[in-house]
């Protein structure tokens, strides 16, 4: 009732079939309904173009200039954006504009890299404590209760503390704990479609535990495992650049975003560029995968919409 | 009731031997030695600077030690710091953390609650989609990027605010913002969502039939309704700003103890890194255990006894 009014909730304009003079409203499926929606959304076509700007120029901007990531001009240290250095220069006169989009290439890879990691271990740890009943459920959810009661930054810190800097470290650390909030959401997921005709009705027909796993249970939690992957990923950045600000995180002469916002802390006052470029790209990804999992929320998932 | 005390209470306790068993281990699985440095240490200096710490005694033994120690509230000496001990340090520098976490938690608690509140009541208008818009900016934004942001405009630029360090009340303005920013906007959310869903009641209905006016209505029967998820997301708020005070204590210079750990980090202090670890997981175990010992009190609708 009171969602009436809400656009969300209206249906959208549906393509009409013409059969023998009748006309019927077209049937849609599932995923075509979500990216119709997806569509209509300005804020999310607008993050997803940001996106494929960054992964582009993550791609192609350091072969953009005739500098490395690495190489130092010390007699053009600190210089402000120019022409020859289209972001400036760092203490060490390496060209901002080729470390930031390296830069975007180490944090970009380990926010996908550990989301997706996390995604695996998570959907198959909740799907199996959906799928067990009883005790074995209880003893998997409890272990993940406890695993999870240190925060997971504090948790990672704590990791990258003990097997030291590294990209390899770092995706380990945020993985670690990183995969419980998928788990619990495929677990719950789990839980509901379990008692569903349709699943009981593949489980009448014969199909194993892991046929309904796989080709009923898993495929219909895609729409919720899709929105947190896209929400872990903007997490896993944030955590990387954390660390790194903190320096915990890749060591020199790589950088990530954070560690150049980190560099840059100290030249603040008269450098702002080293600071500020770096900590608005993390910003910029960050909002946009934020703004992107919101609408897939909105368009694959409305009744997790918070 | 009691039977919900005492499982959770033995989850807790559960727990935090988990984390003070798994952190122990791990700092001691760390290659190296806390006391090799550049320079060359003799021999016959190292052995009894590692009989001072009782280093040179079985793992189990040390391990035992440090159990018994952190039970009395003794988390060893700062391998780093000479004559100082972690207790110590945290007694020192939780204070100044804490006046800042409290701030930080009163600010985001009420500027979310009065931001949502006012998108659910305008919903589907210019200003909830503004609010809305500003909650996901400030999801985004890391606090320390805010922070740094924050001292550069206010502090450098227009010279409004004091730049760094502790002392008055305008010092501790700029980054308590930074670390409400991210909780504010997760409250803002949750509290409009539940606020448009309790204005969509009945009862809502009823109120306004009665005469009462549109405040008259948000305050006295929605709000109530729709705060309550809030009280749930006090423990997640907490470690979001505990853990955000690491880096901003390090930007704005605040000698608290997210500083502490910052330093104890860069300087491999094993001791303080793994006591700090161990008192805010039990602080903010101890605080979660609180919460949902009030939250059935302040929701009768939920009561622990009637779950199996």
């Amino acid at each position: 009732m009171q969602n009436s009014h809400d656009p969300l909730y209206e249906p959208l304009s549906t393509p009409l079939l013409e059969t023998d003079g009748e006309t019927l409203l077209a049937s849609i499926s599932y995923w075509k309904d979500g990216v119709r929606r997806l569509k209509a959304n300005p804020l999310a076509i607008c993050a997803l173009c940001i996106l494929a700007l960054l992964v582009l120029m993550a791609l192609i901007g350091p072969s953009l200039t005739p500098y490395s990531y690495y190489e130092t001009h010390l007699s053009l240290k600190n210089r402000p954006p120019s022409s020859a250095f289209w972001f400036g220069t760092d203490e060490l006169g390496r060209d901002l504009f080729t470390r930031i989009w390296w830069g975007a290439r180490i944090s970009l890879f380990v926010g996908i890299a550990a989301s997706f990691i996390d995604l695996v271990i998570g959907v198959l740890y909740g799907s199996l404590a959906g799928l067990l009943k009883g005790r074995s459920e209880e003893a998997m959810m409890r272990l993940a209760d406890i695993l999870s009661s240190l925060p997971y930054l504090l948790a990672v810190i704590l990791l990258m503390v003990v097997i030291g800097p590294g990209l390899a470290s770092i995706i380990l650390a945020l993985t670690l704990t990183g995969w419980i909030p998928m788990a619990r959401i495929v677990r719950g997921q789990i839980l509901s479609l379990r008692e569903q005709d349709f699943v009981k009705a593949a489980a009448a027909l014969g199909a194993g535990r892991f046929r309904l796993l796989f080709h009923h249970l898993i495929p219909n939690c895609m729409g919720s495992i899709l929105v947190t992957l896209t929400l872990t990923i903007p997490s896993a950045i944030f955590a990387e650049a954390f660390l790194s600000f903190l320096g915990l995180g890749v060591q020199a002469p790589i950088a990530s975003w954070g560690t150049m916002a980190n560099d840059g802390l100290s030249a603040m006052r008269y450098y702002p560029w080293r600071l500020f470029l770096p900590a608005g790209f993390i910003s910029l990804t960050m909002l946009s995968f934020n703004l992107l999992g919101d609408a897939l929320r909105d368009a694959f998932d409305p009744k997790l919409r918070s | 009731m009691k039977n919900y005390l005492i499982k959770k209470g033995a989850v807790l306790l559960c727990s935090l031997f988990l984390i003070a068993t798994a952190t122990f281990f791990l700092m001691h699985a760390i290659p190296g030695d806390p006391f090799i440095q550049d320079k060359a240490i003799p021999e016959e200096i190292l052995s009894s600077l590692r009989r001072h710490y009782g280093l040179d005694q079985p793992l189990h033994i040390q391990y035992l030690k440090y159990l018994k120690g952190a039970l009395c509230g003794d988390l060893g000496p700062s391998f780093k710091y000479e004559g100082r001990t972690v207790s110590g340090i945290i007694s020192d520098g939780f204070p100044v953390s804490l006046a800042l976490g409290l701030e930080a938690l009163f600010l985001s608690v009420t500027a979310g609650i009065t931001l949502g509140a006012a998108a659910a009541v305008y919903r589907s208008r210019w200003q909830d989609g503004a609010a809305m818009l500003l909650a996901v900016l400030w999801i985004s934004v890391p606090s320390f990027v805010l922070a740094t942001f924050l001292q550069y405009l206010f502090a450098m630029k227009l010279d409004l605010l004091p730049l760094a360090r502790w002392g008055t009340f305008s010092h501790t303005l700029l980054p308590a913002l930074s670390l409400a920013a991210l909780p504010t906007a997760v409250i803002a959310r949750m509290t409009r969502a539940n606020m448009v869903e309790v204005l969509g009641q009945d009862f809502i209905l009823t109120a306004r039939a009665k005469g009462l006016s549109l405040f008259s209505v948000i305050f006295r029967h929605a709000l109530k309704n729709s705060l309550l998820p809030v009280l749930t997301y006090l423990g997640p708020l907490t470690a979001t700003i505990l853990t955000g005070s690491f880096a901003v204590e390090k930007i704005f210079g605040i000698p608290g103890l997210g500083q502490w750990f910052v330093t104890g980090i860069m300087n491999r202090d094993y001791t303080v890194i793994m006591g700090v670890t161990l008192f805010y997981s039990a602080l903010l175990t101890f605080w979660v255990f609180i919460i949902d010992l009030v939250y059935p009190l302040v929701d009768p609708r939920i009561c622990h006894a009637k779950q199996p």
